[in-house]
């Protein structure tokens, strides 16, 4: 493995800011990295003479001294961001061919910075999916393994996941609406957070729910972290729901130092049946922020066990609108038709053909309970649910807690395939822990914290205030120091 | 409430994907253990809970009502799978 792809991102910065190696240097490490990465099938479109070009333009610029944070670091991009003249297909069959003529705010907001892009991530189709399972380009494989059994990254981001554990790239852009950055980050090691909704323009990424839909960095480290959020959040007015508001330096709100600060222990995230290693770390990362100086206090949120159901609806809803836009007519597959066939079949069979199974489920599922008749049952009563879920947090952050630990997922990564034949709902227990958040539109992260007795990593989960990214970022940055989770995948791919 | 094939044929209809026949007891199997599972919400006393719209308490930003933007034909019509001078083609839709 090389030692320059194995570099995080800040480290990068600074050797590319005193010159000791060049943007296209690590970018070629890369490359060469990914090409012999196949095996993981992780990235799904190579753009290595972009990579190279946006490379060179990074030197020049850090030859000039002109060097915003992110200049020359090269990342790998979610195939669900729009990016101009390169496939970006959500891993959905549905999009094949489709070339944006345009590119998403986060992904511009990162070339802005002199990034350079190597390449687009494999993931669930549409973002529908915990495992990477349901994408249109097959499975990711998890860089970690036991006894030689393929695992998951996790999803929807599994792609990003996977790539970064395995330093194919310094970090990569993930998407998260009930889970989809934190799940597959705590599945393979690294660090993912899912910022406040409203942080990151949704614009030009490819809509799957979108009052929960949030893009956020993954990436080795917390501090790796607060460096590529700066550069991908900010007021964006192609996207109305984007908040105008400053972005910090979050980066400089690293301290370590959270002496006072109150910590919030849910117990209605003791879960019946939960592991006793996953109970194990959670208890450990409670001392350890206990260690740090910070104040440990149980607090109850008691809508959690609705979080799930109310997500099943409204995610399902808003998805089964925004994917009413597939049609067959101004991009992507169109299925072929038969004598006599009009509109209709053209739409039926073109959905048919380019949509997964889960997609279809989700999408119709979603129709169902949209219409007439049982709108109210469903979908209000969620989002009725869905207030109550955001005043369980709004009344404890108003009693004095700074931030939530919680377990990030339920389990260690599983086997691939070995969920094939249990019933969706079994699927969707991967989200328990993360949904709450994008419900309630807070900001999440995933931080790796320890390792189950098979030696895969688990992660902790650490919710913030809305807005506290920055504080948050600080408080994982704590976690992260006291946890001290250096392993890396051995190299099998 | 238990999901019929039949129920499952009429959303198949309204979602415009195309399932074939002998698919959809198994489809409909699939919706009860969903709907099953999202039963649960009834459980939670909702009286007096207005439903949530927006997750943020913020107004939405308004641009001034003007164009600014358009004369885009070529790019918009570059990834359709049957452009015709101009126009997206589609097959009949009037008789």
């Amino acid at each position: 493995m090389s030692d320059l792809t194995r570099l995080t991102l800040a480290e990068a910065r600074d050797k590319l800011r005193a010159r000791d190696v060049s943007s296209v240097e690590l970018t070629e490490a890369c490359l060469t990295e990914i090409k012999g990465a196949g095996a993981l099938n992780a990235f799904v479109h190579h753009t290595p003479e972009t990579a190279l070009a946006q490379a060179r333009a990074a030197d020049a610029r850090l030859a000039q001294g002109d060097a915003p944070a992110m200049c020359g670091l090269p990342i790998g991009v979610k195939d669900l961001f729009c990016t101009k003249g390169v496939p970006s297909q959500a891993a959905s069959r549905i999009l094949e061919g489709f070339l944006p003529e345009y590119e998403s705010t986060v992904t511009q907001q990162l070339f802005d910075a002199g990034t350079v892009m190597l390449g687009k991530l494999n993931m669930d189709e549409f973002a529908m999916g915990s495992s990477n399972e349901t994408s249109a380009y097959g499975n990711v494989i998890n860089p970690w393994k036991v006894d030689g059994r393929e695992l998951t990254p996790g999803g929807s981001s599994g792609g990003s996941a996977a790539a970064v554990a395995a330093d194919l790239c310094l970090a990569a852009t993930g998407t998260d609406t009930g889970g989809s950055i934190r799940q597959p980050a705590a599945f393979t090691g690294i660090v993912g957070i899912k910022p406040t909704y409203g942080r990151c323009s949704r614009w030009g990424i490819v809509a799957f729910a979108s009052s929960l839909d949030q893009a956020g960095p993954m990436t080795k480290t917390v501090r790796d972290a607060a460096i590529m959020l700066g550069a991908m959040c900010g007021h964006d007015p192609k996207d109305s729901t984007s908040a105008d508001l400053a972005v910090p330096d979050f980066e400089a709100m690293l301290t370590g130092d959270i002496r006072g600060k109150v910590i919030g222990i849910p117990r209605e995230y003791r879960m019946e049946g939960m592991p006793a290693e996953i109970e194990k770390l959670w208890a450990d990362g409670t001392d350890m922020l206990k260690a740090a100086g910070a104040e440990i206090r149980e607090i109850s949120l008691p809508h959690t066990k609705y979080a799930l159901p109310a997500y099943y609806v409204i995610a399902p809803a808003e998805a089964s609108s925004n994917l009413a836009r597939y049609d067959g007519v101004r991009y992507g597959h169109r299925a072929k038709i038969s004598q006599g066939d009009g509109i209709t079949e053209m739409y039926e069979k073109t959905r048919a053909e380019g949509f997964g199974h889960e997609v279809q489920r989700r999408v119709m599922v979603g129709t169902y309970v949209l219409s007439a008749g049982f709108y109210d049952a469903y979908y209000n009563r969620a989002r009725k649910v869905r207030a109550l879920i955001k005043r369980d947090f709004d009344e404890v952050f108003a009693s004095g807690i700074d931030a939530i630990l919680t377990p990030a997922t339920p389990s260690a990564a599983f086997g691939l395939g070995e969920m094939k034949d249990a019933d969706p709902v079994e699927m969707y227990l991967n989200d328990v822990f993360t949904v709450t958040v994008n419900l309630a539109g807070l900001p999440g992260i995933a931080v790796p914290a320890g390792m189950d007795s098979q030696g895969l990593p688990l992660g902790l989960q650490l919710i913030g205030r809305p807005w506290e990214e920055g504080d948050l970022l600080n408080t994982a940055y704590a976690l992260e120091q006291a946890a001290g989770f250096v392993a890396k995948p051995d190299k099998w791919w | 409430m238990s999901i019929e094939p039949e129920t499952a044929a009429r959303v198949a209809k309204l979602a415009r994907i195309k399932v074939a026949p002998e698919a959809l007891p198994a489809l409909a199997a699939e919706f009860n253990t969903i709907l099953g599972f999202i039963e649960q919400l009834n459980e939670v006393d909702v009286e007096g809970i207005e439903p949530m719209t927006s997750v943020t308490p913020m107004r939405l930003k308004r641009r001034a009502d003007v164009v600014n933007d358009g004369d885009r034909q070529a790019q918009i019509l570059k990834n359709a799978p049957d452009a015709r001078e101009g126009f997206f083609a589609v097959p009949k839709v009037v008789e």
